[in-house]
């Protein structure tokens, strides 16, 4: 017990000498190593707004690079779960590929013959269509890893090379377009944007879920008598969420319309075109709310179902998993097939935003889902990782690409500098994580 | 061992070979409740191979084992665990990655009527078992690999009385500790002691377990040398016991005690 004792007047200690800034982040507890994200993404962001002259903080780029982000920061969610259990999955790509594809000749060729061109449950088919066929071919990859033992490296390295083999088969290389105009909606642009009033909706919403769940976990830890976070600090977080949810909204809100499309909305409804142009905000983009969706339902899975808890145990100790009774092998199949699932998410995304499905659709994006998942906190040694961290890895990413197109950086150094910036966050994380202990 | 109380376990003439060897060979042992039994002798000695046929990894080819008086059919750890058997693992077999609470409720977690995990509630249990074990036990949100040996050893520990365990196998409990983290797992044996709950200690070291134990039982080359009260011996009696299997005088021989006239 001495040692117990010994620890209790450390930590009092310790709580005595601490500064007023560690005592900040313990009161709220906030994860400093995220907040060293957004830092760094903060600089990111100022610094290209620097060299760009001014054109990276505004709401057009910000707008478009939500959108860019929203298919990486969809399949990135997933990625977390695959790394957690010690697995990878080099496959997403490839899987985006021929499940976009897929989708395009369901929506483009065949469903049209049956039921008529732009029939309104097309996308509704093709998207039920396409998510099937995810979850089955990651279910299948899960299945040989867990059950036939093979390593996953290997399972996902030969998927990538079969399923983009796959997807050259479906159309031998032609590619199909246009999509459908629904199915369209959900790679954003001016239509598939829900518009201001719709926004500040979805905000007010989001401002309001917020203060219940801090409300309602202060409620939890009341009843069983655990200690509570100070006031103050609970009131700072209610302030933070709504003040970035808020901010957020108002960015969207103020990118309007191109003039031409805005033109001619206005001739067709009939309204007179006022002196300084009309102003037809775009507000949220609709690939950017299904991403949003993706990432709360992922950490609603991840943190509060016992999926979730397997899987990081599993993570953490397979052993012990599976002395405790989990079945760990369904476990790591469920992974993987979810992992599909998201997949076929990212590739309704990118093949409507496209408008078209190629042969060459979703190629390196296991690379940068890989990257978006471990700059944003996943560790390769399993166990750890969270989903909000790997959606801003996502957006960290996203942010240096467009970043350096907007500067004007040819595309061999912006590879470059990727592939620098990916090495030196996880050296800079693995310094963090050796000191934090 | 003049107990007239019904033993919580009794292996009565337990054997099983392997491929012609006796690794254990007409072996019994008993546990009381609320006593520490350690089983005591060198790598081979059959001890090992003893206790895992209680926790159901292996069968026995004969002998009988009761528990609390009664037959127990004993074939896969899962019935052991029905009988209240648990056995706490060498190698500290702990989720690293979650906290003391997900780790307790690790494959039986507690969720609200909507399907998901209460872990308000898991915690509130987690804190009270803790609270019982290892009174200064504070560290609950945190992974349990931020936590020493010791207290992850009270992790696992309590993860065994969550699954209402009468009898604890501990193999080597101390082993992989330091000695201030073995005196905390010393005072937590006590505290389990006090409730009541049978403790088989393994052990090749005598060191570790003799302040620890009532009794012990040891073996060598598979058999039971004999089993003695540990106010009645001393150290060096039963190291005796050990490595030449003699028994001394207030010990209790078995069949693998050294035959002397």
């Amino acid at each position: 017990m001495a040692d117990i004792t010994n620890t209790a007047a450390a930590n009092r200690a310790r709580l005595a000498s601490e500064n007023p800034v560690k005592r900040f982040f313990r009161a709220t507890e906030i994860d400093t190593r995220l907040l060293g994200m957004v830092g760094a993404m903060l600089i990111i962001w100022i610094g290209f707004d620097i060299l760009s002259g001014g054109l990276f903080l505004t709401p057009r780029n910000l707008w478009n690079l939500s959108v860019q982000t929203a298919s990486v920061a969809v399949m990135a969610t997933g990625m977390v779960l695959v790394i957690v259990t010690r697995n990878i999955d080099l496959s997403v790509g490839s899987i985006l590929g021929v499940v976009g594809m897929t989708m395009g000749v369901l929506q483009a060729e065949l469903l049209p013959q049956l039921l008529g061109f732009e029939h309104p449950a097309i996308w509704i088919i093709t998207l039920a269509a396409g998510l099937l066929l995810g979850a089955a071919i990651g279910a299948l990859q899960g299945f040989i890893v867990a059950f036939l033992n093979v390593p996953s490296f290997i399972v996902t390295l030969g998927g990538l090379l079969v399923w983009r083999g796959a997807t050259w088969f479906v159309t031998s290389g032609r590619t199909v377009a246009p999509m459908d105009a629904t199915f369209r909606l959900m790679g954003g642009g001016t239509n598939g944007s829900i518009g201001a009033t719709a926004s500040w909706i979805v905000g007010a919403l989001a401002c309001i879920a917020i203060v219940a769940t801090i409300a309602n976990s202060r409620k939890q830890r009341k009843r069983f008598g655990f200690p509570l976070r100070p006031m103050w600090a609970e009131y700072f977080l209610v302030a933070v969420g709504c003040a970035v949810v808020l901010g957020a909204v108002t960015v969207v809100n103020s990118y309007p319309w191109p003039v031409a499309i805005a033109r001619k909305f206005a001739d067709a409804n009939g309204i007179a075109w006022p002196e300084g142009g009309l102003f037809i905000p775009h507000g949220i983009a609709i690939p950017v709310l299904i991403a949003i969706v993706v990432g709360i339902v992922m950490t609603f899975i991840s943190t509060r179902l016992r999926f979730g808890r397997y899987v990081f145990a599993l993570g953490g100790n397979p052993e012990a998993a599976e002395l405790a009774g989990i079945k760990t092998r369904w476990v790591t199949v469920k992974i993987f097939a979810l992992m599909g699932v998201l997949c076929a998410v990212a590739a309704a995304i990118s093949t409507a935003r496209l408008n078209a499905a190629t042969n060459a659709q979703g190629e390196l994006d296991e690379l940068y889902t890989i990257a978006a998942a471990v700059i944003g906190g996943t560790s390769l040694a399993g166990g750890m990782g969270t989903i909000a961290g790997a959606m801003l890895g996502a957006l960290v990413m996203q942010s240096l690409q467009s970043g350096m197109v907007l500067v004007g950086i040819d595309t061999p150094f912006q590879r470059i500098v990727v592939g620098v910036v990916l090495v030196v966050a996880v050296w800079l994380d693995t310094i963090y994580r050796a000191r934090a202990k | 061992m003049t107990d007239t109380r019904t033993p919580l376990v009794e292996m009565k003439n337990i054997s099983i070979s392997f491929g012609g060897i006796h690794a254990v060979d007409n072996a019994s042992v008993d546990l009381y409740p609320g006593e520490v039994v350690a089983l005591l002798g060198h790598n081979g000695a059959g001890k090992s191979t003893l206790i895992k046929v209680l926790s159901g990894a292996y069968k026995r080819d004969s002998g009988e084992i009761l528990i609390n008086g009664e037959p127990a059919e004993i074939t896969n750890p899962r019935d052991a665990k029905k009988y209240g058997i648990e056995t706490i693992y060498q190698t500290l077999a702990v989720a690293d990655n979650v906290d003391a609470a997900a780790n307790l409720y690790l494959g039986r977690e507690l969720r609200t009527p909507w399907g998901t995990l209460d872990d308000v509630a898991m915690e509130a249990k987690t804190r009270e078992v803790m609270g019982r074990l290892n009174p200064n036990f504070q560290r609950f949100k945190e992974p349990v690999k931020a936590l020493s040996g010791g207290q992850r050893q009270s992790v696992a520990i309590a993860r065994a009385i969550l699954f209402d365990a009468r009898i604890l196998i501990m193999d080597e409990p101390t082993a992989a500790l330091g000695p201030q983290e073995t005196a905390q797992v010393g005072e937590l044996i006590k505290q389990l002691k006090k409730e009541g709950i049978g403790i088989f200690l393994i052990s090749h070291d005598i060191h570790d377990v003799f302040d620890l134990a009532d009794r012990v039982s040891v073996m060598k080359n598979g058999q039971v040398v004999g089993h003695a009260r540990t106010e009645d011996v001393t150290k060096d009696e039963v190291l005796g016991m050990i490595i030449l299997g003699k028994v001394p005088e207030k010990a209790i021989p078995g069949p693998g005690a050294m035959q002397t006239a």
